[in-house]
């Protein structure tokens, strides 16, 4: 078992530090994949945060999305700041909303909680719409050559020797790697720490988690507050490389909340792993089925119901069941999930 | 008068988003399951009754009669086959299994009815209105109005005064207990998801014909459901009607004051509502 | 002739906890048969295993010739086996008389007992038919759901801990319906802590210790400290 965990470890390192030289390794559309495939990542782990660890099942992630976007935007062009300094306020703007949204949506019990953010999110999108200087509705573009300008973008154009807008993804590309480091590392250390054993103890029994000494409500206020910030800062860095921002686009629930969930659910819900394997097996549909238009989300529709059916932890679940490796052990299992009528009365 | 004839087309609106919003009650209050995919299978029933009319040549009001037993089949299986199997103390299951439900819903009649907007057509009586002297109603809305009523009416029926609906009740409180009574509580899952599916035809018919739909509105449909239900107290089918009402009417309210306000007025009203009073304004006593 | 209830070798666990060790017991038609034994003894276990409620792990429940071991809950009481379940567990949603015609929900054919016959067992039932049924005191609880059990006309009537937390007076109330309720020709078993009370209603006494019946007999013939000793366990050690 040690062998295994230091030789995953190693493969982790090269894989990790292949994944930062690939900028002045492959070319610029590679570059640009691999962005997109990473701000889903860092969306499913705070998502899985949210839903596998913390019991919180949010419908309303697009709303930190949409909030970080907008909060950048609004950053470079009203207030005329750097688009770095834009992406932290997007992620703090978020985090401020997140308030507010948690005050109303925690008054909600159990599955009506991701109705209730789904509609806080819907409240988000159409306030934003009214935003005029904004552009409203119909949304606006960012200056031409802004991310050019960037902070940073003139030193790694001079040492990996490409054109601007190259040293740019590259720049937005690193940035969301190492959120998605972060994410992992943070999230590790957090769910070994004696708070994050109360969140999952709170997951497996609440009163008991209570009677031990964990208040579930503060707990969990400040697990949805973090992700909330982590979501803002990944949507407000997506939007620099997408340089236009719409309501519809910037709150869509399928494209910031669905794809995340099946990306989560497939992969492993309540797993660390979980959103790594998810987001790779989402990629390879997506390049599959590419052609098929909708049968792609039909497909990854069902893909999420059968997992749920059949393999509650999904593939890596499956995956440590089998072999019994389990690279970031929580040193905790999961819930197996109750089935109906099951009998759990006392005896006498 | 501008304002009583705002809040007369509000109610009337009410009536529509309670269709909405009784089904996903009835199915919650029963087996305390959150479908995700209602607004969707709103939808799709709506695209079974322009698919029955185009075919049969009938009119959407006779086609809704064929459109209701495809329907609370579809809702039966669904839950013998799927939900069943989820049903239980974890939450996230069913709630995962119907978000994929209603992407699987929404992307299926994507393909098969593509992005263009349809309408059911019913006639004359699309144009047609009553002049009450203040104010001047349409006599779909008020149609759709008066089914709303008459739905929550039949649902309170079958509820407190059948033996299906005190089986309901019974497996509602306790589901161990109730199978001693030799209540098979799946069978009466099935029953409550075919009837709530058989209100989403009914709904569906006022939807179609009031306005254009296409396949990407039916979570639009399950948040003002959602709203109903939570503002008029979870397990209780007039105050879901109640629900719709206040939603219906303060997106009148809203609209009448800027076009773009109308949905968002709605979901103001939702979160003041829910602000003063958490369990709803009709709170079920022993929940 | 075969008894009515034979229950052989039946072995049942709560969790990973096994809590019934190879019962055997028969009922033959029309008896009344007395469990008694302290609280974790497996008497509540071998209710549940009986009527479909905890599952069995080994051994066998036969209903007149017909094997009932690995059905559901509602398929044992559709073939004529009731339970009144510990601490009643009434619906609250359902008022006294939803409450008992909730018992008919899969009734056997027509038998003895209708709405009307069990008001007139328990009249105070008609009276509160009305009422939530969680209104209502204890022993009227108790009432409702002994009624509930024989709407559905059982062949066999489970009563588990009927005296539980009653006063002697309300208990001696709800045991004076049993004789009628014999007459109407259902075999009962009870289960119970209250010893008197087994002894004076039953035909045939089981004493339970630990997941095993460690004595049997007639009432008339067990002793005292017999049972005592089956109940505490002393004479085993």
């Amino acid at each position: 078992m040690t062998i295994n965990r230091n030789l995953g470890l190693g493969l982790a390192f090269v894989a990790l530090a292949l994944l930062y030289a690939l900028p002045a390794l492959a070319p610029r559309a590679v570059v640009q994949d691999l962005f997109g495939i990473l701000t889903l990542l860092v969306l499913a782990m705070n998502w899985n945060m949210l839903a596998g660890f913390a019991g919180l099942v949010s419908v309303g992630q697009q709303a930190f999305v949409g909030i970080g976007a907008y909060a950048m935007f609004a950053a470079i062009i009203l207030l005329g700041l750097d688009p770095l300094v834009g992406v932290l306020i997007g992620g703090v703007a978020a985090a401020v909303f997140a308030v507010p949204m948690a005050f109303f949506a925690f008054r909600l019990n159990g599955a009506y909680f991701a109705i209730g953010t789904w509609v806080v999110a819907d409240i988000a999108r159409l306030g934003i719409s009214q935003w005029k200087a904004l552009g409203g509705g119909t949304g606006t573009s960012l200056p031409k050559g802004t991310a050019k300008e960037m902070a940073f973008v003139d030193q790694i154009k001079a040492m990996l020797d490409v054109s601007s807008a190259a040293a740019a993804d590259a720049l937005t590309y690193w940035l969301m790697l190492s959120l998605a480091v972060a994410m992992l590392v943070a999230s590790y250390v957090f769910l070994r720490s004696r708070m994050g054993l109360g969140l999952q103890a709170i997951r497996d029994n609440e009163n008991a988690a209570r009677s031990v000494g964990v208040d579930p409500v503060r707990l969990k206020a400040l697990v949805f507050l973090l992700c909330a910030f982590g979501t803002g800062l990944c949507g407000a860095l997506a939007f620099i490389q997408i340089t236009r921002v719409t309501p519809d686009a910037a709150f869509s629930v399928i494209d910031w909340t669905a794809f995340v969930i099946f990306i989560t659910v497939i992969g492993g819900i309540g797993t660390l792993p979980g959103p790594i394997i998810g987001v790779v097996v989402f990629y390879a549909l997506q390049r599959l089925l590419a052609d098929y238009g909708t049968i792609y989300l039909i497909v990854l529709g069902c893909l999420g119901i059968a997992v749920m059916l059949f393999a509650r932890r999904g593939l890596w679940g499956m995956f440590t069941d089998r072999t019994g490796i389990d690279l970031l052990p929580l040193g905790h299992r999961p819930p197996q999930g109750g089935r109906v009528t099951s009998p759990t009365r006392r005896t006498a | 008068m501008m304002l009583i004839d705002t809040l007369a087309q509000g109610l009337l609106l009410g009536g529509l988003y309670a269709l909405f919003a009784a089904g996903l009650s009835l199915v919650f209050g029963i087996m305390r399951l959150v479908n995700l995919a209602h607004g969707d299978l709103i939808i799709l029933g709506a695209y079974l009754i322009l698919t029955l009319a185009t075919v049969t040549g009938l009119h959407p009001f006779v086609a809704v009669v064929l459109a209701a037993p495809l329907m609370f089949g579809l809702g039966w299986l669904l839950q013998t086959h799927l939900l069943n199997r989820v049903l239980g103390e974890d939450i996230l299951p069913p709630l995962l299994v119907t978000f994929g439900l209603s992407v699987v819903i929404q992307n299926g009649l994507l393909s098969a009815f593509t992005a263009d907007s349809r309408k059911l057509t019913a006639g004359p009586i699309e144009a047609a209105s009553v002049d009450l002297g203040i104010v001047t109603l349409g006599v779909m809305p008020v149609l759709t109005f008066a089914s709303a009523v008459a739905v929550v009416f039949a649902l309170n029926r079958l509820f407190y005064r059948t033996a299906l609906g005190r089986a309901f009740r019974a497996t509602s409180d306790d589901q161990t207990t109730a199978q001693l009574m030799g209540i098979e509580p799946k069978r009466i899952f099935a029953m409550a998801t075919g009837i709530a599916l058989v209100v989403a035809t009914i709904a569906a018919l006022f939807l179609g014909t009031r306005a254009n739909f296409d396949p990407s509105i039916g979570p639009a449909r399950l948040l003002y459901a959602f709203e109903a239900v939570i503002i008029g107290g979870l397990g209780s089918l007039w105050g879901t009607l109640a629900g719709g009402i206040v939603i219906g009417m303060a997106q009148a309210v809203g609209a009448s004051i800027n076009p773009e306000w109308q949905i968002l007025s709605g979901h103001i009203a939702f979160v003041i509502v829910l602000l003063l009073k958490p369990r709803g304004l009709f709170p079920r006593a022993n929940d | 002739m075969s008894a009515l209830l034979e229950i052989a070798g039946l072995t049942a666990h709560y969790g990973d906890f096994q809590a019934l060790f190879g019962v055997d017991l028969t009922l033959e038609e029309g008896a009344t048969v007395a469990i008694i034994g302290a609280n974790g003894a497996g008497k509540t276990t071998l209710m549940r295993a009986v009527t479909g409620v905890a599952r069995v792990s080994a051994g066998s429940v036969t209903l007149a010739g017909e094997p009932i071991t690995r059905l559901a809950a509602p398929g044992i009481l559709t073939r004529g086996i009731a339970m009144v379940p510990e601490g009643r567990r009434l619906f609250p949603s359902l008022t006294v008389e939803e409450n008992l015609l909730i018992g008919a929900h899969a009734r056997r054919g027509n038998g003895f007992w209708t709405l009307e016959r069990v008001q007139a067992l328990f009249p105070i039932l008609k009276e509160r038919r009305h009422s939530p049924g969680t209104a209502l005191s204890g022993g009227q609880q108790q009432m409702v759901a002994i009624g509930r059990a024989l709407m559905s006309n059982p062949r066999v009537l489970l009563c588990d801990e009927l005296s539980l937390g009653l006063a002697p007076v309300v208990i001696k109330e709800i045991y004076a319906a049993f004789p009628q309720i014999k007459d109407s020709g259902t075999a009962i078993i009870v289960v119970e802590q209250d010893i008197g009370q087994a002894l004076r209603v039953a035909d045939h006494v089981h004493c339970m210790m630990e997941g095993r019946i460690t004595l049997s007999g007639r009432p008339a013939e067990l002793s005292r400290d017999a049972i005592h000793d089956a109940y505490f366990g002393v004479s085993h050690a």
